[in-house]
């Protein structure tokens, strides 16, 4: 398949990103579910990139970028990975990117935290927060969160594919970043 | 004076029109649908489908408990026991079909990544895993079940149509209720 290459952007925390983790991808990804005529379908990314500062003990400067690139995107079915390329969804040869940039981290207990920042997608911008859980074995940290976002804030599918009947407003995205070795 | 033993009850011959019903539409509904471009209708098409496909399966199962509690009536006497036969194996045949088919789409779904949601509301739990392979054998077996089925059908008609028209048995109006007024006029 000729994929075009196109990257999505979440970002997490904020930082000086010479001080970000190396980012293990091989066990990172993330994933999105959405509702088709009700039925929940999983679908992933498969090549993002992701830059992630995170000390608990300096959340002001936590810092996190994800760019995912939409053209890697695999929605379950060939069919469905041409469909979403094109212009009515992402767009992807004019906007091969997405991103988030994280504004600001805060705890929630003990290894829960909650970012927020700005989604980017087809151009358009939007702010979400993301809960999620930091766990530490040795200098393996892996970060797992979600949210949900509604596509139609992002004209992803317009037209025909905007009844919300067919194909659900509401996307889940779950993300697990994992980083080794703390710099 | 009696025409033939009791005969089908009420609820029998619905059940039987019903499925036939919506096992024609839903093979039609099939054929048509994995034509199409990728669309919403085509979503929508797919989830009517695999509803239909559940709602035949219950109306089956429901049709046999049935059954086995109202005995269909007996052929006619008259009948040669090879075509007894053929009629029972045939029968056998399509209660096997109109469970098999439904059960090989479903599995087929949930192996190409798309749980059932009965109407929208009911999910039907996942047999089987993900698994692309899997989903194109389990499509093969789906279509070679219907063809199977549609060959059966078309035998099925033909007999009832033969007892009707050629062997002028009430076989057919056994089925078809009104079909016997019509025939006790002439």
């Amino acid at each position: 398949m000729n994929f075009r290459v196109v990257f999505f952007v979440l970002t997490l925390a904020a930082g000086a990103p010479a001080q970000a983790a190396d980012v293990d991808y091989t066990s990172s990804q993330i994933t999105f579910v959405s509702k088709q005529m009700n039925v929940p379908v999983q679908g992933s990314f498969k090549k993002f990139t992701a830059s992630i500062d995170f000390d608990p003990k300096k959340l002001a400067a936590a810092k996190a970028l994800i760019d995912v690139e939409l053209g890697s995107i695999d929605t379950g079915s060939p069919e469905a990975d041409a469909e979403v390329s094109k212009k009515g969804w992402f767009n992807t040869s004019a906007f091969p990117t997405a991103k988030f940039a994280s504004s600001a981290v805060s705890q929630t207990g003990p290894d829960n935290y909650e970012v927020r920042g700005k989604l980017s997608i087809k151009g358009i911008g939007q702010d979400i927060a993301a809960p999620f859980t930091v766990k530490r074995a040795g200098d393996v940290i892996t970060y797992a969160g979600r949210f949900n976002l509604k596509r139609l804030q992002f004209k992803i599918g317009e037209g025909v594919w905007s009844d919300t009947d067919t194909v659900a407003d509401d996307v889940q995205v779950n993300f697990r970043i994992v980083t080794k070795g703390n710099k | 004076m009696q025409i033939t033993s009791p005969g089908y009850t009420r609820v029998a011959i619905l059940l039987h029109w019903l499925i036939a019903a919506a096992i024609f539409s839903t093979f039609l509904l099939g054929q048509y649908m994995t034509q199409l471009q990728l669309s919403p209708v085509k979503l929508k098409l797919y989830s009517y489908h695999k509803w239909i496909g559940v709602t035949i399966f219950l109306l089956v199962l429901f049709r046999l408990v049935w059954r086995l509690s109202h005995r269909p009536p007996a052929p006619p006497a008259a009948m040669p026991a090879w075509q007894h036969t053929a009629a029972t194996t045939a029968h056998f045949l399509l209660y096997v079909l109109t469970l098999a088919i439904p059960i090989s789409g479903w599995l087929m779904s949930s192996a190409s990544g798309f749980q059932v949601v009965y109407l929208g509301h009911f999910p039907i739990p996942d047999l089987v895993a993900k698994n692309k392979q899997l989903a194109e054998q389990l499509k093969e077996v789906h279509e070679t079940l219907n063809w199977v089925m549609l060959g059966v059908v078309i035998l099925h008609v033909a007999a009832a149509l033969k007892h009707h028209m050629v062997d002028r048995d009430e076989v057919l109006q056994r089925m078809l209720p009104f079909l016997k007024k019509r025939s006790t006029l002439r």
